[in-house]
């Protein structure tokens, strides 16, 4: 194998994505996904068992379709990548089984990594190496954290803040619901946003004042915010201008997100901010942290949406990144770890 | 023919590596070698310890994956999280491999050959029971989940960790082993492996719909 270039699978299943995908070093081969999405929609959230079902259904044809979108054999990999944590325990379970399941039927070498540097990683795919350290905006439904990234695929990452409460995701989920839009409400907030005046409300920006710790996140006051004043309006029989109240939400998730990751790269004089996660597709995310980026002198790299949410090429563009340094593989006995500290790189 | 076995329907995580001859043998008990096993008592490890076992199993046989002809996996019922774990391994390895899967339902691996009426009951956890009724090793009934208490109301004997853990109510002689054991898990597939039978989707006996509520109207946050 070019240990410079290692061909690696990667396989995710750590909330309702079964994602599989193959690369070549910095190269995508392939990124195949089967969601269980819809499966959820009607419980407004995703129901941890009904994922953990779907992965197991999904998983074969998924590796397999992943393979011949690549072009290659199952035993022409040098090394398998999967998600180890953080997650859901029992969607975890499934992916990590079956990463062991190939690395022993193949023998192929194993690599159990960290689902947030994946996110990290992934990035890779999109805009080539880099190599210098950059700070990582990662937000979803399941996590808001801003870490420190020495180097792209490396071990020592610090994490410089996370949500104290909800994550970006999760509030706008609940807000979608709220104003009786779909699930999952990130797509429908955006696309009613565009009609809305993101001024016409000043809903809280959470965690922001000179006293709050700077880059930790809290979205469960904001939420509560817009809860009350959709209920204020309606019991006075007044009607709700959904846009102006969906722009306005949005407006100050971005705010907060794009301001505290901006301040994070100036702090520690770093000069690239990675932004990643399901929330990272949000177009005033994007386009706030585009103008902010370059008003600081920071660049931005925000790989294209479908590789922000959750798939199985960044676990493999993860675990390419660990193969090129020579890193030690996993044994097979790790445990899918639904709470791996952000530390944890590769199990 | 190199079988591997595996069931994770239970808290006894199992592999194993079992030579079965190529046509049925007399006595029956002839047909079955198991050349190596792995049984790991804990009910909250089938992911740490499968892949390990297998692993470990094929080195004691002096095998390698690609000498397996088949892998037989117990499909439950048994506690969700663990049983996937076994299914998920046996779906990928055979799939890599080009080898066909075969799925046997966990209680017919308990219940063996055994003579009679029988009774197999797995721990279904929330005072429940995963069950099935046997007579002379042939499935006549479930397998189910239930109270104990409302379980059965026939005759004979029972077998299985469920069975063990409500002797009481069940009040019945204990005979069969607590777990599925790798050679019956082999014997219930044997007609399938030996004739080439095409590789089966290995389904779960879920028995049980996933716990979820849909929700009401979100509630008001204002008193
Ligand atoms: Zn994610």
């Amino acid at each position: 194998m070019s240990s410079e270039q290692p061909l690696v699978i990667g396989i995710e299943t750590s909330c309702d994505e079964t994602g599989v995908g193959i690369v070549r070093g910095t190269t995508l081969l392939a990124d195949a996904i089967a969601s269980s999405v819809d499966e959820h929609a009607r419980f407004g959230g995703v129901v941890p068992e009904v994922a953990s079902r779907a992965h197991l259904q999904a998983m074969v044809p998924t590796i397999s379709r992943a393979l011949s979108t690549a072009g290659i054999a199952p035993a022409d990999v040098d090394a398998v990548a999967v998600t180890a944590g953080p997650g859901l325990a029992g969607a975890l379970l499934v992916g990590v089984a079956a990463a062991k399941a190939y690395a022993l039927a193949l023998g192929k070498p194993l690599y159990g990594v960290n689902h947030l540097s994946a996110h990290v990683a992934v990035d890779l795919l999109e805009h080539g190496p880099l190599d210098e350290p950059c700070i990582a905006l990662l937000v979803s439904g399941g996590h808001s954290s801003l870490l420190l990234v020495p180097r792209v695929g490396g071990a020592d990452v610090t994490e410089l803040g996370a949500t104290v409460d909800d994550a970006a995701g999760e509030a706008f989920d609940k807000v979608a619901r709220l104003l009786g839009l779909p699930f999952p409400g990130g797509p429908p907030i955006d696309r009613l946003a565009g009609e809305g005046d993101a001024g016409a409300i000043a809903f809280p920006r959470g965690l922001s004042g000179a006293r709050d710790p700077a880059f930790a996140f809290s979205f469960s006051g904001l939420k509560t915010a817009v809860a009350r004043w959709v209920e204020a309006r309606r019991r006075a029989g007044e009607p709700v201008p959904a846009a102006d109240v969906a722009a306005s939400f949005q407006e100050a998730v971005a705010d907060v997100l794009s301001a505290k990751a901006v301040r994070a790269a100036r702090e520690h004089g770093v000069g690239h901010l990675i932004v990643g996660g399901g929330v990272a597709a949000n177009s005033r995310l994007r386009a706030l942290a585009e103008q902010r980026c370059a008003a600081a002198g920071i660049r931005l790299r925000i790989p294209r949406p479908g590789l922000c949410t959750d798939n199985g090429a960044m676990v493999a563009a993860l675990g390419a990144q660990l193969v090129a340094h020579g890193a030690t593989p996993s044994k097979l006995d790790i445990p899918a770890d639904s709470t791996l500290p952000i530390t944890a790189v590769l199990v | 023919m190199l079988v591997l076995a595996i069931d994770t329907s239970s808290a006894a995580v199992t592999a194993a590596v079992v030579e079965l001859s190529p046509a049925a043998v007399v006595p029956l008990a002839g047909d079955v070698t198991v050349l190596a096993e792995r049984v790991a008592l804990n009910a909250r490890g089938h992911g740490e310890y499968l892949a390990p076992g297998i692993s470990e199993c094929l080195a004691e046989a002096g095998a390698a994956p690609g000498d397996l002809a088949a892998i037989v996996a117990g499909t439950g019922p048994g506690p969700f999280t663990g049983l996937r774990v076994g299914l998920v391994t046996a779906a990928v390895m055979a799939d890599l491999l080009g080898i066909p899967a075969y799925g046997v339902c966990s209680l017919d691996a308990i219940a063996g050959t055994q003579a009679g009426p029988l009774l197999v009951a797995a721990d279904a956890r929330r005072k429940e029971i995963y069950w099935a009724r046997y007579l002379d090793g042939v499935r006549i009934e479930g397998p189910d989940v239930s109270r104990p208490a409302d379980a059965v109301t026939f005759s004979g004997a029972m077998a299985g960790a469920g069975a063990r853990l409500y002797a009481d109510v069940l009040a019945r002689p204990l005979v069969g082993p607590d777990h599925p054991s790798a050679g019956a898990l082999v014997r219930c597939a044997a007609d399938r492996i030996r004739a080439g039978a095409p590789s089966e989707a290995l389904t779960p006996r879920y028995l049980r719909r996933p716990d979820a509520v849909e929700p009401g109207s979100p509630k008001a946050v204002t008193p």
